[in-house]
């Protein structure tokens, strides 16, 4: 972390390498405080940004992870009234002082906190599809009434909000446009050499370079339904490692598919290519010229 | 030169507006950007888009904004693919690069077009051609110092160069994309209403209820939200079908994987509807189901999707004894039951996986426009067929 011109500035972890394009969407919705908004393949990274940028800072994290049954109101805080009702029932506690029942959300805690923290909205679009704009005002002046009390929440440190979504619906307008928006591309060839190096040091760059053209040459046939993405890679290795394969044995084949595809239908895409003898990719250079720059 | 930015972004179709805008002027006040047009580029995408869907677009926009570089070449998709993955570069004598560099852009312009509508094949190499690797003033990867670089990744990172790349052609929606993206465009089908078996606590009303009852808890039910959407999905197979295997297939995954539609039937045909329809792909006779049998099973708020290409030989959409099956004799025209089709159910749309362009360069598409809303097997058709099935009615 470094502060400089009285903004926070987030540079990435040790544990967790960034683009310099995401760096800039990162600062700017700090500086602007404003969310952000992050898209990308599903297993890129998404949700531990937002733990690396609360580490980076030095901030509390809350995260709120949206159901489909999520209703913004329960961000904010939850009267639960089922209870007060039990208790005025059957005589326990005191029933007459609301502020009992009423517990704070995700949001509602980081708006009440001391200093500034990190407020992770995670997958926002499984939730209803009213769900961003019923957030919108709240999220715009961080303050909010608990109506029940009349009391007022008012965010003393505006926090740094990171919104998660994986596309599973479209976001409406009025919410994008209060966001600074970032799409997480899938990692190239350098970044992911950097990637892979944080969760497994000491890698035989030899053995990692056939990891990466088998990885990256799978990514490229275009009969997967769901292409292996970065945490699948980062586990496959770690079942490699744990075998103890040798690079010679990688060259021809590929172990433990069933770490990279999840799919019956795309391991059988694979299978069929074996059977008609396909080859397997063993150099940067039989890949396409994307990986060869 | 910055407000060119923004409008030019306005005019190729990005949704942006003041407010993005004045977010970018605000994070540059902050001086945000450091001066480098690198750390530019990434906050005005991040401010002023806020898509992947865009970002082609806004490639496109920055790039010409910031040098000048006119609208990238509309060449033939065909030409764009092999010039993708360009072969090694050939190194050129001195003397062969002399003689190149005293071609003009100009020059180079018209030459490139008449080389291109000479050209009948993929080529890689080579001084005359447009194709990769080659010593030709165009193409891809060559060695040519006034050349027309023609698609493909650039070679070095600047943020011209990434904006030029165009990274994000795969992320426009106007293409027939991925398993996911249909389910996304397929979920606006949801058409949620209480129905059902009351199971569901109504807290509001047991509320209002224990109240009413002096505080003694009574406990209110509901039924649960339910899709009520039911869908007939009518298939063309075989012939001029067989090419769209994957988009088709695409579909049919992700209709049924989607769990809110309540009920879901399917049945096949061959170019055009007669008096059968069949239960599976293979269109055997005993799986053939009258026709009329859809009607009286199906009532009219099923909503139907024909998938097909509505590419067919005149006759056997519009006479009498058109079916080209062999097996069976249809007395009356396809036309005729496509039809009674469209006036039993509600809402009916087409979708057509052939390009959009050449809709009405076929007798029979322009036909049976006339009778379902037609729309184009993509992301964006599936929406806008959705929409025409469940929305505000669209005329066909």
């Amino acid at each position: 972390m470094s502060s400089q011109n009285g903004f926070y500035r987030f540079t990435g972890t040790d544990d967790y390498i960034v683009s310099p394009s995401l760096v800039d969407a990162v600062n700017c919705a700090i500086a602007l405080e404003r969310p952000l908004l992050i898209k990308g393949e599903p297993g890129t990274g998404k949700t531990l940004l937002a733990e690396n940028v609360a580490s980076a800072l030095g901030m509390p994290m809350e995260s709120w992870h949206i159901k489909s049954t999520s209703k913004a109101s329960e961000g904010l805080y939850v009267y639960d009234t089922v209870q007060r009702l039990n208790d005025a029932r059957f005589g326990d506690g005191d029933v007459s002082d609301i502020r009992r029942y009423i517990h704070y959300g995700p949001l509602g805690r980081s708006f009440s906190a001391e200093e500034r923290t990190v407020l992770l909205i995670d997958e926002i679009d499984k939730a209803d599809l009213e769900f961003p704009n019923d957030l919108l005002l709240e999220l715009d002046q961080m303050r909010f009434t608990v109506m029940e009390t009349g009391d007022e929440v008012a965010a003393r440190e505006r926090p740094v909000v990171i919104i998660t979504s994986n596309n599973e619906r479209e976001l409406p307008d009025a919410f994008l446009r209060r966001c600074v928006f970032h799409f997480i591309e899938f990692p190239e060839r350098e970044l992911m050499q950097k990637i892979v190096a944080v969760h497994h040091d000491n890698l035989d760059s030899k053995l990692l370079d056939q990891v990466l053209i088998k990885f990256y040459w799978l990514r490229e046939q275009n009969d997967l339904r769901k292409k292996p993405s970065t945490s699948e890679l980062i586990d496959w290795i770690s079942a490699l490692l744990k075998s103890g394969i040798s690079q010679d044995q990688l060259e021809s084949h590929i172990p433990f598919m069933s770490a990279l595809l999840k799919n019956e239908q795309d391991s059988e895409a694979l299978s069929r290519y074996d059977d008609r003898g396909g080859e397997l990719p063993t150099q940067w250079s039989d890949l396409g010229p994307r990986y060869n720059q | 030169m910055f407000l060119d930015l923004f409008y030019g972004l306005r005019k190729a179709g990005v949704p942006v507006a003041l407010q993005e805008w004045r977010m970018l002027l605000e994070s540059l006040e902050q001086g945000m950007h450091a001066c480098s047009l690198m750390h530019f580029y990434h906050l005005s995408r991040a401010c002023l888009v806020k898509s992947e869907v865009w970002f082609d677009a806004f490639d496109a926009v920055f790039a010409e904004v910031f040098e000048g570089v006119e609208g990238a070449l509309d060449i033939e998709k065909e030409v764009l693919e092999w010039l993708r993955d360009p072969k090694a570069a050939e190194q050129l004598t001195a003397e062969q690069l002399a003689e190149l560099e005293r071609l003009t852009h100009s020059e180079l312009m018209k030459r490139f077009l008449e080389t291109l509508a000479e050209q009948d094949e993929r080529h890689d190499g080579g001084g005359r051609w447009v194709g990769t690797g080659g010593r030709s003033p165009y193409g891809h990867g060559g060695v040519h110092p006034t050349g027309i670089r023609v698609g493909g990744p650039g070679r070095n990172r600047s943020a011209m160069k990434v904006a030029e790349e165009r990274r994000f052609r795969d992320y426009r929606t106007d293409q027939t994309l991925d398993l996911r993206q249909t389910r996304v465009a397929l979920r606006r089908l949801r058409n949620l209403t209480r129905s059902g078996n009351a199971s569901e606590l109504d807290l509001d009303e047991t509320i209002d209820e224990t109240c009413r009852n002096g505080g003694e808890i009574e406990l209110v039910f509901r039924p649960p939200k339910r899709n009520n959407l039911r869908l007939l999905l009518l298939m063309d197979v075989g012939g001029t079908m067989d090419p769209y295997y994957e988009p088709v297939s695409r579909l049919l995954t992700a209709l049924h994987e989607e769990r809110g539609i309540r009920d879901f039937r399917s049945y096949y045909f061959h170019n055009c509807i007669y008096e059968h329809v069949f239960k599976t792909a293979r269109l055997a006779a005993s799986d053939a189901v009258p026709t009329g049998e859809l009607f009286r099973m199906l009532n009219e708020r099923w909503k139907v999707l024909v998938v097909g290409d509505a590419a067919m030989h005149p006759a056997e959409l519009l006479q009498s004894y058109g079916n080209i099956d062999p097996r069976v004799v249809s007395e009356t025209p396809g036309i005729d039951w496509l039809h009674r089709i469209a006036a039993h159910f509600n809402r009916s749309a087409w979708l057509n996986p052939d390009d959009k362009r050449y809709w009405d360069q076929t007798q029979s598409t322009r036909v049976i426009r006339r009778t379902f809303p037609m729309f184009q097997l993509s992301v964006d058709g599936i929406s806008e067929a959705v929409q025409a099935l469940i929305g505000a009615r669209v005329q066909a």
